[in-house]
């Protein structure tokens, strides 16, 4: 019989406070890979986004960059399994778990838990274009989808599209297997994956946890989501801030994806890893749009995350959305000790990676303690010195608001 | 008076407010009159054609305003429904619920009925092409929402008036048994006093089933459909494909008492593993099931000895079943072959995201009840899984623990421990 855990002191509190700190990143987007290649490029002022116009015109997308994925997919075949995206994200977690030297230790690896921000993967545009083909000469539609899909729909392309086989392959391919969970639901997802996180960590329910997602816009199909609420932007590429008035909705997108380990204090250092920074508090909603609710919840969540005093980095996931940018963009200006980041201006709006990716530029930030120069000079303003403290943000495009606070660890 | 906290200091988690849908009816009482009397929801397919599909019977949910209308709308009606009878039952204020939500739901797609509507609204060029083109001009969101992994908690947000941002997750086959874990931790955390889990799947399209059908995991026992769910038995073929929705109202047992609700239940503990072997096969000692079954009865701080009945995954595929007798025969040893082990599946199919939450549902009725559903079909027991699974007939019996098993596609294992009294 196993053993059962003596009941702990009453005087103890039910759940111990730990810190969170982050001792891993792993990022691509079409910058590059890895945190270096994304400092260098970030922090040289004037840099230009890598842009693919032509191939999904009329809109413009930051495509991946070339990536050699036997480099943290060692086995061809479980390359074969999969498609871009869930490649990509498994690719990104390797990379994150590499830079807190987990990777192919069984036992950190065995005990880490892991919780994943997706959505779905890629489906056959082939197949899914012949049978609307199809579907113009003929009216028995629902029988022609029964026999087209049957005979041909490739088996496994199935597991390629499940949401939760990117957390899936990341178990088979880098053996993280205490436990798997993944969130769906657009950039709230990436802010509930870190949030949640973050609390098992502090509470004691966790030790050291894989928390991150990623997103492969070069697919009609990912397109179309946004599209269908006419969300994307059209014409020549902007940035962010100043896609309010062109043709379209003004998100652009790009592949990409952003893992972080996150750790309790003293599990970091007794492994004697490096941290990067602390993770502080944060913060999440739900604004009722609709009745016009986003512009005091944005402002609600940065009470709660109780910002330090003095000018404060921000690195904004904003997405050029316009609704949802022009409510961050007002924060802002009401609030001008945050002088903000957008950096979805250089790598596209990459959905469930957003949050993720925000908190890790910001934790880039504080361990190299210098910031970012402005990504573009008409709205940001500069920011001097060496940060201790970064704000990283989320307004969804959609629906759903995160916030979090970034320290010197 | 009861402990509030724990063995290890947490905050106790009460049950109360359950509900359930299932192909057997709306709520708890039609569903559990129909499960105890070893009826089967399953049903040929009548929802679309049939034409060219190995199988074509399912536990499609049917009779719901929704069941027409396609995942989305079908997946939210169903979790509102289970939601509704869940805190009606806990005496919450439907509108102000006051706590998170955690939704386990199955992954959206834009429905095929929508994609050959939008296509075919126009003529001009092809593909996706098209498709884009007819979207950026919609007028209205409609159709978008249906495309977002958040809006069906969205609305329910709206609905119940939960609290915070809700989470919408998808654990494969194991949904609804997180749905339920990330609740109660929640409130051990000490961050909610009460939380509503739900997890919901209206799912069952032409090309969720194909798509199952493609992977060899569906009976194909068309004649009887009632007959083809046969958890255990040597004959086993598949699962059924089926839709439901379970919804539980969790409160810290302090809160829940401070306002004299009743106590439907004890969450007591959950564990979870994942398997880093095969996409859709298991490791073949069954040590990352065994390992979740191990975790959660640590979690409640129980021995194997203290669990009276397991309500089993038991999906009636060849491979599920063989790979939860052997895990639990090596947790349980001995005992196993003379504890009760049922499968809700058996009569209801097999719910997907929704499972989870829908068998916790009828775990915590078994111990209520004192009556176990049996597992119906069992005409031809498999010689090489030993096992009492309360065959074809209810058993009255004194149920004051359970251990229920979730396992999905992606290396998924959650189990959950329930208990009818706090300690």
């Amino acid at each position: 019989m196993r053993k059962i855990k003596k009941s702990p002191d009453p005087q103890q509190p039910p759940m111990s406070s730990h810190d969170v700190v982050i001792t891993g990143i792993g990022l691509v987007s079409s910058l590059g890979e890895g945190p270096d290649a994304h400092w260098q490029k970030l922090t040289q002022p004037g840099f230009q986004p890598v842009l693919e116009a032509e191939r999904f015109a009329p809109y413009t997308i930051h495509p991946l960059p070339e990536i050699d994925w036997n480099l943290q997919i060692a086995k061809r075949g479980d390359q074969r399994q999969m498609e871009t995206w869930q490649r990509l994200g498994t690719y990104v977690a390797g990379l994150a778990l590499d830079d807190a030297g987990i990777k192919g230790n069984d036992e950190l690896c065995t005990t880490m838990d892991m919780v994943v921000a997706a959505g779905g993967g890629e489906r056959d545009e082939a197949v899914d274009a012949a049978i609307l083909a199809a579907s113009e000469s003929r009216n028995d539609r629902d029988v022609l989808l029964n026999e087209k899909l049957t005979t041909e729909l490739r088996p496994t392309l199935f597991l390629a599209q499940l949401s939760n086989l990117l957390a899936g392959n990341i178990s088979i391919v880098h053996k993280v297997t205490g436990s798997s969970r993944t969130f769906m639901g657009e950039e709230g997802a990436g802010v509930s994956a870190v949030e949640t996180a973050a609390a098992r960590i502090r509470s004691g329910q966790s030790t050291h946890v894989l928390v991150g997602g990623a997103f492969q816009t070069e697919h009609s199909d990912m397109l179309l989501g946004y599209e269908l609420a006419g969300y994307l932007h059209r014409g020549p590429w902007k940035p962010v801030w100043q896609r309010q008035g062109a043709e379209g909705g003004g998100v652009v997108t790009g592949s990409g994806g952003a893992f972080l380990v996150l750790e309790q204090r003293e599990h970091a250092q007794s492994r004697g890893r490096k941290i990067y920074a602390e993770l502080g508090p944060v913060v999440s909603g739900r604004a009722r749009r609709r009745r016009g609710e986003l512009n005091a919840e944005i402002a609600a969540l940065l009470k709660q995350a109780r910002l330090p005093d003095g000018d404060l980095l921000t690195i904004s996931a904003a997405s050029g959305a316009h609704a949802a940018t022009a409510a961050e963009k007002a924060a802002f200006d009401a609030n001008p000790a945050l002088a903000a980041r957008a950096f979805s201006t250089l790598t596209g709006h990459m959905k469930e990676a957003q949050f993720p990716f925000a908190v890790a530029l910001a934790a880039l930030a504080v361990d190299r303690k210098a910031g970012y120069p402005v990504f573009d000079a008409t709205v940001e303003r500069p920011f001097e010195g060496a940060p201790t403290s970064v704000l990283a943000t989320a307004i969804g495009y959609h629906q759903f608001e995160g916030l979090g606070l970034v320290k010197a660890a | 008076m009861a402990n509030l906290r724990d063995h290890m200091g947490r905050p106790i988690v009460a049950v109360t407010g359950i509900g359930v849908v299932t192909s057997l009816g709306v709520g708890k009482n039609d569903n559990w009159a129909a499960l105890t009397s070893g009826r089967s929801g399953i049903h040929p397919i009548t929802r679309f054609p049939v034409d060219h599909l190995n199988t074509r019977i399912s536990g499609m949910v049917d009779f719901l305003p929704s069941s027409t209308k396609g995942a989305s709308p079908l997946t939210y009606e169903l979790a509102e429904t289970a939601a509704q009878e869940a805190v009606s039952e806990a005496g919450l204020d439907s509108g102000d619920f006051g706590g998170p939500l955690f939704l386990a739901s199955p992954p959206v797609e834009l429905d095929w009925a929508d994609r050959f509507s939008l296509y075919n609204s126009d003529k001009k060029d092809a593909g996706a092409e098209r498709l884009l083109r007819v979207a950026r001009a919609l007028k209205e969101l409609g159709i978008f929402e249906t495309t977002q992994f958040g809006s069906i908690a969205d609305r329910l947000a709206d609905r119940f008036g939960t609290r915070g941002l809700p989470i919408t997750l998808s654990t494969a086959c194991a949904s609804g048994a997180t749905a339920i874990q990330l609740g109660v931790e929640a409130i051990q955390r000490g961050e909610c006093d009460k939380a509503l889990s739900i997890g919901a799947d209206g799912s069952a399209t032409a090309e969720a089933l194909i798509r199952f059908s493609l992977l060899s995991a569906l009976s194909t026992h068309n004649d009887i459909p009632e007959k083809a769910s046969k958890p255990f038995s040597k004959d086993r073929d598949g699962f059924v494909l089926a839709e439901g929705s379970g919804a539980l109202v969790l409160e810290s047992l302090e809160a829940a008492l401070a306002r004299g609700a009743t106590i439907l239940g004890i969450m007591r503990g959950c564990g979870e593993r994942a398997d880093d072997f095969h996409r859709t096969r298991s490791k073949p000692d069954a040590s990352p099931a065994i390992a979740a079954v191990r975790a959660a009865l640590a979690d409640a701080g129980m021995s194997e000895d203290e669990i009276d009945y397991v309500n089993a995954h038991g999906t009636s595929t060849p491979e599920n079943d063989k790979m939860e007798h052997l895990s639990l025969s090596t947790v349980f040893g001995e005992r196993i072959g003379s504890m009760p082990i049922s499968s809700n599946k058996s009569m209801i199919g097999h719910t997907l995201s929704a499972a989870g939450a829908v068998e916790a549902a009828f775990s915590l009725m078994t111990m209520r009840e004192s009556v176990i559903p049996p597992t119906i079909n069992y005409d031809n027991p498999d010689p090489a899984i030993v096992l009492d699974v309360v065959p074809n007939k209810k058993r009255n019996a004194e149920v004051g623990s359970v251990l229920s098993n979730s396992f999905g596609f992606g290396g998924q294992n959650t189990c959950l421990v329930m208990a009818r009294e706090p300690v």
